[in-house]
């Protein structure tokens, strides 16, 4: 999983190092002076070393919003990689929804050329996500690279997820250089934010660098100590060819792209590769380096980052985690990624039955530009063909919606969220519970697990109150509570993935008034009882809006599903009965009564146009409606649950 | 063929659910009836149709000199082809019909009224802050019959809070027992930006309710069948040969042109509409530019227009006409469509339309979007 903390072996080899100041778990500093050994190791220097002893790979990591893409752009300005008429605020977010959100949501690698000492050097960029469901974004990231740029802002400090994507980037052994960014904000808190990260990672304060990204400031610094800091990367360029996919990107024109660093060997236009978990055999059509766009090149040397066209269309056939390498002279495989694990999961379906079969198409795409992204096919009585994907978490599932609206063109409609199951029967059989329509009869279930995380909430202590009740109501365990500095605690829960999923981090927010950050790790099942809550809208069940709930929320729960949808479902020209129900125990129900008229008074000497634009407010409105029974269902309503209080 | 449409954006009173543009004071009247003269020059390329209705609407056009009529009907007959028989309508407010006046229209060429009766109710009249009371109601239609008006229009609002079911029956039979061709009827609509909204808000007024309205619209239907008026749009109801031709050129897609601020012109492709604004209009129309924003239509919203406007009346919407509009593929996307209000009883096929059945009427926004492309 990308939540994880340390593992033992990580901490077994990390007791090496001397300045251990927490206690755990935020002693896992690591020295930030390199030495000799690490795992990628050295054979045997050759020819082109003065080459590769030039390059760089570093990403950039840090809490959300910390301002990792502005410092991005600082880097490639100062080393002229874009030009002024290029240049936009956070220009690696290139996707719309990026742009939109203000936020990254897929990593982006970028080559820079920088001139220090009267020597070139050739830099490897990426910048990466701060999001909590895009982690395993920084995962992949940080195994092409042997160095990080960790951003902390002087105004937050550390926050959950500089704590958790330090610890991913510990893991890979990469060189960590700090950076306190923002100090040009009135807020900033220099001195407070230095002690904290000098704590966090054992480093001393001459090793922290201080930054604007926005006005400029320390990035001089920032550049040369990527040189003198981060380590060239080490490998044989004689070995045989041992490529490692971190990324993929689909081009409806050229086909699936890969983005790959070499560890040993070299990759030329025109070889036979081969992809080593699939063992399909392509010919490198095109090689290159990734600049803004992608700028072909002979060859991809050793130590290098790169991306390679084969023109293969299916993405199956290209795994990020994969190896690449030569057909001829073929290498070891690299160890690669674990799988993506969903967190949670939802079925999309067509708003018009017709449209499967095209949305199935979209998706397929889709995937191929977001592997984390799984899904098989499902079938709902009220919606009838459609997907049940995961997700890793609720961003990430708004995020493929509006993509597949945006990009694909497909309205669809999604259900109600849930996370994984397990429902042992009394046979013994253990199923994996994705949804709801899965769950057995409750005569043939012995018992159900779901799944616990643990969670690590970091704010300021006045808050502590608010966050113990907001979690201890979300049916948390307080585990530990720990102040990092006077003024920061932390506490750790373990609580169901259920009860985070929904509303959990919009709550926390507003207990908080946004002073808290929060990152969670899977930490198994345990035993629950959990119940399926029916909706039926005029005594017709729609499956599509049964939820799995844990059985002391269902009153509460059913109750206010129902007031929502009574304010969600349009009147229609007769009444609606919405009722929540256990098995055949109805809990709660509602009723909708039926509207007598809708036409309005008169087209107004001639006013057609503002009439015009009001029906087709309405239709735009009607597109996203999905008629069950008699009753049509707008899709807000399907996703209702995420908005009760 | 193609219309034109003359809006006076002056009243005496502002009624209360009202939301068209007007102004209370009449400062700017005179300079605004040369605006309107002016703009007639400027805009004389806009029609190259032979022009079959000309609308003095508002606001309150009987609030009009005699003259001032005269002079924007010679500059439209001196600019435009204008039919000899074409349909010359004026809306005149009760309060303002004198015998004198009638008398005056008349020869200035006007040969339909549109009169804004509302009701014949006194509280109704005062609720919705009419200017006129009624029997002034009563009397002007009466006047407007001697004085050699046959084909009238009288507007009426039904389904304010307080009008009961008879009430409202009773004033159709009023109507039609002064022989009046032709009713508008409307169900009060709360606007935004109204001063009935705001009263409505603040509970100073009663909202309207919606359920007693569809059973008041039920009524009128079933009594204009009765009377023998026919139901040939939505909120239209006229004895054989009194449809108003300038109406029908809205729903048929005719040709038209708005003069004076706030009116809407179209001529098959755009839509355009000047200024809301009395003064602004005015400057602009002296400095010889018409103050207007546009609307280019694409074929998409060329057909929704269709739709809309074809489903409120009772031909409905012609299925070869549609045709001709999009392509086999769209019509039939839309007949497919349209099923679903076929079974549940809100539209019927007949031969070559689809048509609203009485209940359907009730539902005609909902059905239109529904239809939409
Ligand atoms: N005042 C100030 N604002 C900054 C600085 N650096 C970044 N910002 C602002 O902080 C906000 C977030 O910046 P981004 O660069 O998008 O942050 P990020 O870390 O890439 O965010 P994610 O990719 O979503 O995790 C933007 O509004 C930036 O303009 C800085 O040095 N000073
Ligand atoms: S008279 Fe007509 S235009 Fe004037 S305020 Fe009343 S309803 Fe509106
Ligand atoms: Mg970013």
């Amino acid at each position: 999983m990308q939540h994880k903390r340390m593992t033992s072996q990580n901490q077994g080899r990390l007791t090496i190092i001397p300045s251990l100041q927490l206690p755990p778990p935020k002693n896992h500093c690591k020295q930030l002076i390199h030495t000799a050994s690490i795992s990628k190791e050295l054979t045997n220097p050759t020819l082109s070393l003065p080459l590769m002893k030039k390059i760089r790979n570093f990403c950039i990591i840090a809490h959300i919003d910390h301002g990792k893409s502005t410092l991005a752009d600082r880097l490639l300005e100062h080393t002229k990689t874009i030009s002024e008429r290029e240049m936009m605020a956070q220009v690696l977010d290139d996707m719309d929804l990026e742009r939109e959100k203000g936020i990254t949501i897929k990593s982006h690698a970028i080559q820079m050329n920088y001139v220090h000492n009267g020597e070139q050097y050739t830099f490897n960029l990426i910048d990466t996500p701060g999001h909590v469901d895009f982690s395993y974004e920084v995962s992949r990231a940080l195994a092409a690279c042997e160095g990080a740029l960790l951003l902390v802002d002087a105004t937050q400090g550390i926050q959950a997820q500089t704590i958790s994507n330090l610890y991913l980037a510990i893991e890979n052994d990469l060189e960590i250089i700090p950076v306190i960014n923002k100090i040009d904000m009135d807020g900033a808190m220099i001195a407070e934010v230095k002690d904290q990260v000098m704590d966090l990672i054992g480093c001393k304060e001459e090793e922290i660098l201080l930054a604007s990204a926005r006005n400029g400031i320390g990035i001089e610094e920032i550049l040369t100590a990527i040189v003198e800091r981060i380590p060239a990367p080490k490998g044989n360029p004689e070995a045989p060819l041992q490529a490692l996919i971190f990324d993929s990107m689909f081009n409806s024109f050229r086909g699936i792209i890969a983005y790959f660093r070499v560890f040993n060997g070299s990759i030329k236009k025109g070889d036979t590769i081969r992809f080593i978990s699939t063992d399909a055999e392509y010919e490198a059509d095109e090689v290159g380096i990734l600049k803004l766009g992608l700028q072909p090149a002979n060859e991809v040397k050793t130590g290098d980052v790169g991306y390679i066209i084969t023109g293969i269309k299916n993405a199956k056939e290209v795994k990020v985690g994969d190896t690449i390498t030569l057909s001829g002279n073929p290498g070891e495989p690299i160890k690669g990624f674990e799988e993506v694990k969903p967190m949670v999961f939802a079925g999309i379906y067509p708003v018009s039955t017709d449209d499967f079969a095209e949305l199935r198409e979209c998706m397929d795409k889709l995937q191929l530009n977001d592997a984390s992204l799984t899904y098989e096919i499902e079938t709902s009585q009220a919606l009838g063909f459609g997907f049940r994907c995961g997700f890793l978490g609720l961003l990430h599932m708004e995020i493929i919606q509006e993509r597949l609206e945006r990009e694909f063109n497909q309205t669809v409609i999604t259900t109600v969220p849930n996370v994984s199951f397990h429902a042992y029967t009394t046979k013994g059989e253990k199923l994996i519970v994705n949804n709801p329509a899965e769950m057995p009869d409750t005569t043939k279930l012995d018992h159900i697990d779901e799944p616990y995380i643990k969670a690590q909430v970091i704010s300021l202590p006045e808050y502590i109150g608010n966050i113990m009740t907001l979690c201890l109501g979300k049916r948390g365990i307080l585990i530990n509570q720990s102040y990092l500095t006077t003024t920061r605690v932390e506490l750790i829960f373990e609580m169901p993935l259920t009860e985070i999923v929904f509303d959990f981090y919009d709550k926390l927010k507003s207990q908080t008034r946004g002073y808290a950050s929060f990152d969670y790790s899977p930490i198994g099942y345990r035993e629950a009882d959990i119940v399926k809550m029916d909706i039926l809208l005029n005594s017709e069940k729609v499956d599509a809006l049964s939820a799995l709930i844990h059985r002391s929320r269902s009153q509460d729960f059913g109750r206010k599903l129902c007031e929502k949808l009574k304010e969600l479902l349009p009147r229609q020209q007769f009444q609606i009965a919405i009722q929540a129900a256990i098995g055949a125990k109805i809990i709660a129900r509602e009723t909708i009564s039926a509207f007598r008229k809708d036409v309005t008074a008169k087209c107004y000497g001639g006013d057609i146009s503002r009439k015009r634009k009001l029906l087709e407010k309405q239709k735009e409105g009607k597109k996203r409606m999905r008629q069950i029974g008699n009753v049509e269902v707008p899709q807000e309503a399907f996703l209702a649950v995420l908005k009760l209080d | 063929m193609a219309g034109i449409y003359i809006h006076i954006p002056f009243c005496r009173k502002a009624c209360h659910y009202c939301n068209f543009h007007f102004s209370v004071s009449q400062k700017l009247l005179p300079q605004m009836i040369n605006a309107i003269a002016h703009e007639i020059i400027l805009r004389h390329e806009y029609l190259k149709e032979k022009i079959e209705t000309i609308y003095f609407g508002g606001g309150t056009p009987s609030l009009l000199q005699p003259d001032d009529i005269n002079l924007l009907m010679d500059k439209m007959f001196s600019i435009f082809d204008v039919e000899p028989d074409a349909e010359i309508t004026l809306e005149a407010n009760p309060d303002d019909i004198t015998a004198h006046k009638l008398l005056a229209w008349k020869s200035a060429g006007i040969n339909r009224l549109s009169i804004g009766t509302q009701s014949f109710l006194e509280a109704d009249l005062q609720w919705m802050n009419r200017a006129h009371n009624a029997q002034q109601a009563y009397e002007s239609l009466k006047l407007a019959m001697q004085n050699g008006f046959t084909n009238i229009s009288t507007d009426f609002i039904y389904g304010t809070p307080d009008l009961t079911n008879e009430q409202w029956l009773q004033n159709l039979e009023t109507a039609q027992e002064l022989n009046i061709p032709h009713l508008s009827c409307y169900a009060l609509t709360v606007e935004p930006n109204t001063a009935l909204k705001k009263m409505i808000d603040l509970q100073k007024k009663k909202d309207v309710d919606a359920e007693k309205q569809s059973i008041q619209f039920e009524l009128l239907m079933q009594w204009a069948a009765n009377k023998g008026y026919e139901h040939y749009e939505i909120s239209n109801f006229a004895k054989p040969g009194f449809k108003s031709r300038h109406n029908s050129s809205y729903w048929q897609g005719k040709h038209y042109l708005g003069l004076g601020p706030s009116a809407h012109s179209f001529n098959g492709n755009t839509r355009q509409w000047n200024i809301s604004n009395n003064a602004l209009y005015i400057e602009s129309i002296n400095k010889n530019i018409v103050p207007f924003e546009k609307e280019e239509l694409s074929s998409t919203q060329k057909i929704n227009e269709y739709l809309m406007t074809a489903l409120r009346t009772n031909e409905g919407i012609v299925l070869p006409h549609l045709e001709l509009l999009s392509d086999k593929e769209i019509t039939a996307g839309i007949i497919k469509d349209a099923q679903r209000f076929i079974r549940q009883h809100l539209l019927e096929r007949k031969n070559d339309a689809l048509i609203l059945t009485s209940k359907g009427k009730l539902f005609a926004d909902g059905i239109a979007a529904g239809l939409f492309r």
